[in-house]
């Protein structure tokens, strides 16, 4: 894997050799930092989420695609104690999680960001931010009567913030109510208050729905650098043109099951990925239609980006 | 003709009673509850009973000195923000305020029933307590104040005591609200889940939460009973619903809110029922009797709550800014 800066621009630096043996669903990693075994969570007849085995490589940028409906939310929900499966264990970084609390697990280094974005609406951009800072002194009942013995800790979260909101292009915004922000703005704010904890997991789901493009790239380049600095990251996103970019790994999930594995540029190729997007039968049903069959796969393969 | 003098001292007096330090009191603790943590408690009546009965109970069924008949108020409304907390704060926000409302009549009936009447005097109520407070008043036998302000020794011992109290209160909200700990607390009035997913214990800073207000609430109980007796009847849902008022009046998430609510309240509820029992008495209301008059304040303090909260809804010291982003 490389240390070396993530050059702007351009095509960034992939850590490759994460997995062992073939490109699989369920194929073991080098170095995880989350294995599950056997998860499945159901609502009522439905199946939402039905993994048998998969490791997140760490250190790594791991895309987790599929369509809609596919239970990628859902598997956030359940890596993060935000939702209990019915059955099967998993474990972030050696410690098995099945039971734990979902403010444990962001307090042991593994933080999410919501799809439908949760900006604290009426508190200010910068006090969202200084949440998101962990250990707080001043979160004690006693300690918060006695400001001298959190004032210098605080004032520390702030000038992290800020940075941190400089790179979001929110440090305009600080002194605003969140309730003020744009949807694309929430969606920033969210992503950097997670960051606020320096977690070694980040969890982003479709982080990126709604940003305008001259931003995201500026973003990824943050991600990257998070990378660099022994951040893991696993994010939910449709956009392929992004996950192409700066993946280093990527998760295929159809129907609650994960059904492809391996680097961006191969899994994209896989039939079992062309058939979760476009459904099964699609050799009978869109028969008729092969634009549709042919648009699909370009935007899959779109090989001539760079 | 009506004598207006008297009438306007007559609710001077109501800005310094120590009825209105106890609402102050007890609005204080719902702003905590409902204003910063946007926890729903429609039972702050008893906490207050609780202050009440506690305190006075302690005090002439076990003979207790002031400070343990305190404690053991507090106590009890520390056990009741637990038993109310622990099921209910696991759950969506208005299950909190079912059980709340329910827990608060349950601790009225209990008071008011007959089988503890040795203890809770029943439907009477319980009086006879009041010499403990009246033992630590340093001040010697005389009149104090200024008219319309004057008071006795006892009446102004228990002011300076009563909005002591609130003062401190008042402080300690502040200084908890501007503090990390606040910050968490709000993050929860406004979405659970994000806290949650920051790595705070939600549950825990909503208990803290409910004790703290509960608490101010229990203190407020015992300062309502040192000018009057205890009776049950005090502590229906009605009382729980004047201090919402007050609170809404105020400003929900501000600590002068609840003070300054209170006291409009209070002065303007004295000032009212004083204006139409003197024009009952000219005859200016011929169609009144005294009855229908006396009940006729609560209407008129209705509509005049109703046409504040209509044109100021974020309350006298809300920020005016919120409101653009209210749902
Ligand atoms: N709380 C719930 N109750 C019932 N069904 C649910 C619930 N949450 C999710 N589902 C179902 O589980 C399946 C997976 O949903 P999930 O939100 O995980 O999809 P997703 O992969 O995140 O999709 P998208 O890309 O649209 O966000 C869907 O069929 C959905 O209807
Ligand atoms: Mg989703």
């Amino acid at each position: 894997m490389s240390n070396s800066p993530a050059p702007r621009r351009g095509a960034p630096v992939k850590t490759t050799g994460l997995h062992i043996g073939e490109a699989e669903p369920g194929v073991a990693k080098v170095d995880p930092i989350v294995v599950l075994d056997g998860v499945k969570r159901t609502f009522g007849g439905l199946t939402a989420v039905d993994v048998e085995h998969l490791e997140i490589p760490r250190n790594a940028i791991t895309a987790l695609i599929g369509p809609n409906g596919a239970g990628k939310t859902t598997l956030f929900n359940l890596l993060t104690g935000f939702d209990k499966p019915n059955a099967g264990t998993w474990s972030f970084d050696g410690q098995t999680l099945a039971g734990v609390p979902s403010f444990k697990v962001a307090k042991m280094g593994q933080v999410r960001t919501f799809q439908l974005t949760k900006a604290l609406a009426l508190l200010s951009v910068l006090d969202n931010m200084k949440l998101g800072g962990k250990d707080q002194k001043g979160e004690n009942l006693f300690r918060a009567l006695v400001p001298s013995s959190w004032r210098d800790q605080d004032r520390a979260l702030e000038e992290k913030a800020i940075e941190l909101l400089a790179r979001f292009k929110l440090d305009g915004k600080k002194d605003d109510y969140a309730a003020s922000l744009s949807g694309g703005q929430r969606k920033l704010l969210e992503m950097a208050r997670a960051l606020m904890s320096d977690p070694a997991l980040v969890m982003l789901d479709e982080p990126m729905a709604g940003v305008n493009p001259a931003l995201t790239q500026s973003l990824l380049d943050h991600i990257l650098d998070l990378k660099t600095q022994g951040m893991t990251v696993l994010f939910v996103e449709h956009d392929m043109q992004m996950v192409r970019h700066i993946a280093d790994w990527v998760v295929v999930m159809a129907e609650g099951r994960v059904v492809a594995e391996g680097a961006p540029r191969e899994v994209m190729q896989n039939q079992a990925v062309i058939d979760a997007y476009l459904g099964s039968h699609h050799d009978t049903d869109l028969g008729e239609d092969p634009t549709r069959v042919d648009t699909i796969k370009e935007l899959l393969h779109d090989d001539d980006r760079t | 003709m009506i004598d207006w003098g008297q009438l306007f001292s007559n609710a001077a007096v109501e800005l310094i009673s120590p009825t209105t330090a106890a609402y102050a009191l007890a609005a204080l603790g719902l702003a905590v509850h409902f204003g910063f943590t946007g926890l729903l408690n429609f039972g702050q009546a008893g906490f207050m009973a609780l202050g009440a009965y506690g305190y006075a109970i302690s005090t002439l069924t076990f003979n207790f000195p002031v400070w343990a008949s305190v404690l053991v108020g507090i106590g009890a409304s520390v056990v009741f923000a637990l038993i109310l907390g622990v099921p209910t704060l696991r759950l969506r926000a208005d299950y909190l305020a079912i059980v709340t409302i329910a827990a608060a009549e349950i601790l009225r009936l209990i008071f008011t029933t007959n089988t503890y009447i040795d203890v809770t005097g029943s439907a009477n109520g319980l009086s006879g307590y009041k010499g403990g407070f009246a033992a630590l008043n340093p001040l010697p036998e005389g009149t104090y104040g200024f008219a319309p302000f004057t008071n006795n020794s006892y009446d102004t011992w228990l002011r300076i005591v009563a909005w002591t109290i609130v003062i401190l209160a008042c402080l300690f909200v502040w200084l908890l609200m501007r503090s990390p700990w606040g910050r968490v607390v709000k993050g929860i009035r406004e979405d659970e889940d994000a806290v949650r997913a920051l790595g705070k214990n939600v549950f825990s800073y909503k208990m803290q939460s409910l004790i703290i207000g509960g608490v101010l609430g229990t203190v407020a109980g015992m300062i309502f009973i040192l000018p009057r007796a205890v009776v049950p009847s005090n502590y229906q849902t009605t009382l729980t619903f004047f201090i919402y008022t007050i609170l809404l009046l105020g400003g929900a998430a501000t600590i002068l809110g609840p003070v300054i609510g209170s006291i409009i309240f209070w002065v303007l509820l004295s000032f009212i029922s004083g204006f139409i029992a003197r024009a009952v008495e000219v005859g200016w209301l011929p169609f009144l009797s005294n009855v229908q008059a006396g009940q006729l304040r609560f209407v008129i303090v209705g509509v005049v709550l109703m046409l504040i909260v209509i044109y100021r809804p974020q309350g006298i010291f809300g920020n005016k800014k919120e409101l653009a982003f209210v749902k």
